[in-house]
């Protein structure tokens, strides 16, 4: 199930959006962002609210990581990592689609 | 997280994350394990338009994130488009909680286009005439049905809850087949919680001891079958359990419920202890009522406990279980939670859990 050097990547050309129902959510009193799903809550931190924000449908995972690594001045092939295993992560848990 | 919530005696709080507004005590069904109070809120004292686009304002504020539009049936409400938009303007994430009667196409289109985010539609059982006997309803089991049809065409999330009990315990693995042919994500099975018209009903409703040992079996199988299908959450049949369930995730910790006629309460069925000061949000501010209200503060943490609870390794995983039971069963809302099998009481609970009587139901009427 969790073999993940063989699911943590996600297609370059893929268009990773979140489906009906899944929200991403700036609360003030509760400190930041979190994505909201049916009965469950999930706090995002400031770098997985910058990837969640970025899945509209339209991006490819392609651009999302070239402009993850524009805005954050940081290396595209880490970037490529990070985001990729965090967006996996999410759409084992139904909460993005691509 | 966030800036901190500061109680009246200096102690730091939690923020709530959810809130139940329970927009109306009227309902088309009658089913008899209902949650709601045996005392009913009349129409006529229903929070108008206005009040609960306040309160839903002031939720988010305090720290909310979801809401949960229940009743009742909250399609009872002529105004339940524009509760639903008001609660989306606040930034809530929104979640209709309905019996499916009275809700058309037409309806959950609106609520679609008003931003509601999700659905959850309860069924009797898999049996026609059976669910519509439980329900007290007859034809019910059809809108459901459809209701679920229009929600998934919708692309709307859904969840089906399916409330277990005497009657249809048998046919779990039928339910959780009809929830993946209604085009659910996530089903929720729910033994019934003897509060309320649940409590009045107990003995018609109580499954016998190995009814509820095939249905613990019978969920574990399910889940491993319909893995990455369906999520199925089961709530505990809590008079077979050995420990208490967390009431509410702790009293006064995550949640506030909202009554129709704007009082606030920690859990839907406090109002069944005596004694207790709920505040209304037509006089108080909803963070003030968190923070100061008496009813809030009689059980948050674990101090009011009795020893056994105190010294106890899972104090701070069950709180000693539900208030309301505890008052129900032992008549102090201060007791361990007579479901804990560490409690004196805990005999009590194994006697009526024995108690199963074959008669007619008593209907949840207003």
């Amino acid at each position: 199930m969790s073999d993940t050097a063989q699911t943590a990547t996600i297609p370059p050309e893929a268009r990773p959006r979140l489906p009906r129902g899944v929200r991403l959510v700036h609360n003030e009193a509760q400190g930041g962002w979190v994505l909201l799903a049916p009965e469950r809550v999930f706090k995002a931190d400031p770098i997985a609210a910058e990837i969640v924000k970025r899945c509209t449908g339209e991006a490819t995972f392609d651009a999302i990581v070239d402009d993850l690594a524009k805005t954050f001045n940081a290396p595209r092939e880490r970037i490529a990592t990070d985001a990729g295993a965090m967006l996996r992560g999410l759409v084992d848990k139904r909460l993005m689609e691509l | 997280m966030g800036c901190a919530l500061v109680a009246t005696n200096g102690a730091a709080l939690p923020r709530p994350l959810g809130l139940l507004a329970e927009l109306t005590h009227r309902c088309p069904l009658g089913c008899p394990y209902c949650s709601n109070p045996l005392a009913l809120d009349s129409r006529h004292d229903e929070l108008d338009t206005a009040t609960w686009a306040r309160v839903f304002k002031e939720a988010a504020a305090l720290g909310v994130l979801q809401v949960h539009l229940s009743g009742g049936e909250p399609a009872s409400r002529r105004d339940i488009v524009e509760i639903t938009a008001a609660a989306r303007d606040a930034g809530l994430y929104t979640n209709l909680i309905t019996s499916g009667v009275g809700v058309n196409s037409k309806l959950i289109g609106t609520l679609a286009d008003a931003g509601l985010d999700h659905v959850q539609v309860s069924i009797q059982d898999s049996d026609e005439k059976s669910a519509d006997h439980i329900a007290g309803y007859e034809g019910a089991y059809a809108r459901k049905r459809a209701l679920a049809a229009d929600v998934v065409a919708l692309k709307i999330p859904l969840t089906v809850n399916i409330v277990i009990h005497r009657a249809n315990i048998a046919r779990i693995e039928q339910q959780v087949a009809l929830a993946l042919e209604m085009g659910a994500a996530r089903v929720e099975i729910a033994h019934v919680q003897y509060y309320g018209w649940g409590l009045k009903n107990r003995a018609a409703l109580m499954p016998t001891r190995p009814q509820v040992d095939a249905a613990v079996q019978a969920v574990d199988e399910l889940r491993k079958r319909h893995h990455g299908r369906i999520v199925i959450d089961a709530v505990v049949p809590d008079y077979h359990a050995r420990f208490p369930k967390p009431c509410v995730g702790g009293w006064g910790r995550r949640s506030l419920n909202v009554t129709p006629a704007g009082k606030v309460l920690p859990c839907h069925a406090a109002e069944s202890i005596p004694g207790l000061e709920f505040w209304n949000v037509k006089e108080h501010a909803l963070a003030d009522i968190w923070v100061s209200s008496p009813a809030f503060n009689a059980f948050r943490g674990t101090d009011f406990l009795p020893e056994l609870c105190r010294t106890c390794d899972r104090r701070e995983v069950d709180f000693g279980g539900c208030r309301c039971q505890a008052f129900a069963l032992t008549g102090d809302a201060r007791a361990t939670d007579p479901v804990c099998h560490l409690s004196p009481h805990h005999g009590k609970v194994e006697e009526l859990a024995a108690v199963q009587e074959e008669r007619a139901y008593a209907y949840r009427r207003m």
